[in-house]
């Protein structure tokens, strides 16, 4: 059967890597045997399938927590980044709330405004239920600052949740420095940590955090595996469990675990864990010469995010006067992201972008690119040539860009808007 | 999602690309009539101009657009077929014909309704410039003065 998108192009060069990653080979490997071979249930304690399994998602517990500078006891398996962030978020806010269940005033929230729907969301509920929120704007570099933090928190505050690396951006927010004051105010910390796990070092204790979210697939591990970090002492974190049954995972998260996906995903945290600092350096200096080409070559190209405090490995650019979608089309051999939400009927650029204030045509005019371990200079190299052959084509038939050249300023007409 | 081959095309051979001059040079001709539609916030700008006969016969059509590749497809289509057409005759396509044509899908709808839009405006144009009907709003962006 041939599907409307299978694939037409011969080499794609894959720079979505902020959206998914490619299973390293050396994973896939390390959970072939738990298909098969060793496919008990990690909760029969009387045989020896059981034990295998067991002994497997250990192992992965004692790397995942190695990761991230944790307990082994401290981390628990989940279904991912999302199921994490409504674990961390929902649960902590059940066990401190302030007031009963169907009563009003039962504790304040603190997050920020370009956070991930995966945290947004969960609070949005949790406000229908008598909790109360503050999504703190971010400035126009989109770094959420300690003191922002602290000016949002109110003496009903029981929980902080800011992400440290923004999914759209890679910008990274002073989660070390909010991680201080939280437990200076004795506030719960929670941070989605998905963008930054496996790419940048992490010490939960040095970092003052009491609960982190992770996923398997943006490390190269599997899809449907993800992890949260939860703080046993100074303080002991307490969560209620969103689901019940079997008391798997300390009782935090019961059912069966999936074996094999945690045995992928604590590979996928060794070998960050090994390669972390040589790739960093690697994924810095290709992303560094692909934002100066692309300036170099191409007038009114603005970076989002703050030139510095980014992840090696995110580059959220605009191109003025090119909407993005149409700019994908042109560079259809390079899988990336647009702001522009041409295909979302609420015509609605990136609320991350638009959150930044930079603009909705700017917003419109944004590709992601997010690289990874397998990306080559000479794919960064094919990627500078195709962007720039697109944009020019692009121009050619934009009308902001002959208004432009005409020296007219856009922001000052009167659109027909639709 | 995927493209249609036809959308495809007129994405990498738009047709009747351009402008008839500046946006001041256009302005002043009481030949041409001009479409802006659109809003760069929304994604979209469309710019239809049209040099249209004494005998109302648009002999011309040029675009250009800001939009996504299926904006880009439906206005590059839209010049081809009001070109040789009475502005009566350009007045009877239906952005449903554009859909057609073009294979779009349900969330590109509204790309081939700025089509029709903008041509609808551009005839609307050449009217009040050439005095053929009574004058209607202007159509055209206007530079906001403080």
């Amino acid at each position: 059967m041939i599907l409307p998108n299978s694939p037409t192009s011969k080499n794609p060069i894959y720079l979505d890597h902020a959206a998914t990653t490619r299973c390293d080979p050396k994973v896939v490997e390390a959970m072939l045997p738990y298909f098969t071979e060793r496919f008990g249930n990690a909760g029969s304690r009387n045989h020896q399938f059981g034990w295998q399994a067991e002994d497997g998602i250990e192992i992965a517990r004692e790397h995942a927590a190695k990761l991230i500078g944790a307990q082994p006891k401290e981390v628990i398996f989940t279904s991912g980044s999302t199921e994490s962030n409504n674990l961390a978020i929902k649960g902590a806010a059940e066990i401190y709330a302030r007031a009963a269940a169907g009563q009003t005033g039962r504790g304040h929230i603190v997050t920020a405004a370009h956070e991930h729907k995966a945290v947004l969301d969960p609070i949005r509920r949790l406000m229908r239920e008598g909790f109360d929120a503050t999504f703190i704007q971010p400035p126009p570099d989109g770094v959420i600052t300690a003191e922002m933090v602290k000016a949002a928190l109110r003496p009903d505050t029981i929980l902080v949740s800011i992400m440290w690396a923004n999914n759209e951006l890679g910008t990274i927010n002073e989660v070390p420095q909010i991680g201080r004051l939280c437990h200076e105010k004795e506030v719960i910390f929670h941070t989605d940590a998905t963008q930054w796990v496996g790419k940048m070092p992490t010490n939960v204790e040095t970092d003052q955090i009491d609960l982190l979210s992770w996923s398997g697939h943006k490390i190269y591990g599997p899809k449907g595996v993800g992890a949260l970090y939860v703080r046993r002492r100074k303080p002991r974190v307490r969560l209620e469990a969103l689901q019940d049954g079997g008391g798997q995972e300390r009782g935090m998260r019961s059912g069966t675990q999936n074996v094999s996906g945690i045995v992928g995903f604590g590979k996928a945290c060794e070998l960050c864990f090994n390669e972390m600092e040589s790739e960093g350096k690697r994924l810095l200096a290709m992303r560094n010469r692909l934002e100066t080409e692309l300036k170099k070559r191409i007038e009114v190209t603005v970076v989002n995010g703050h030139e510095t405090k980014r992840l090696p490995n995110i580059s959220n650019i605009s191109f003025g006067f090119v909407e993005g979608e149409s700019l994908m089309m042109g560079v259809r051999e390079i899988a990336c992201s647009s702001g522009s939400a041409c295909t979302s009927a609420s015509l609605e650029p990136s609320y991350v972008l638009k959150s930044l204030g930079i603009g909705d045509d700017l917003a419109h005019s944004s590709l992601r690119l997010s690289l990874g371990r397998w990306t080559t200079d000479a794919e960064i190299d094919s990627a500078i040539e195709m962007i720039e052959t697109a944009v020019n084509h692009l121009r050619r038939l934009s009308p902001l860009y002959d208004l432009h050249k005409e020296g007219v300023d856009l922001s000052k007409i009167v659109w027909q808007a639709h | 999602m995927a493209y249609s081959t036809k959308v495809i095309d007129h994405y990498e051979n738009p047709r009747n690309v351009g402008a008839f001059g500046t946006s001041k040079e256009v302005a002043a001709r009481r030949d041409i009539g001009i479409g802006i539609v659109g809003a760069p916030e929304c994604g979209d700008v469309m710019q239809l101009q049209i040099k249209v006969s004494e005998q109302g016969i648009i002999e011309d059509a040029k675009f250009k657009c800001f939009g996504c590749g299926s904006a880009i497809a439906s206005s590059s289509l839209a010049t081809e077929w009001i070109k040789g057409k009475t502005v009566d005759e350009a007045l009877t396509i239906r952005n449903t014909q554009i859909v057609e044509e073009l294979s779009l899908p349900p969330v590109k709808i509204h790309c081939s309704v700025l089509a029709e839009d903008s041509i609808r405006s551009a005839i609307e144009d050449w009217k009040k410039k050439s005095g053929a009907s009574p004058a209607s709003p202007s159509t055209t962006p206007v530079t906001q003065h403080a």
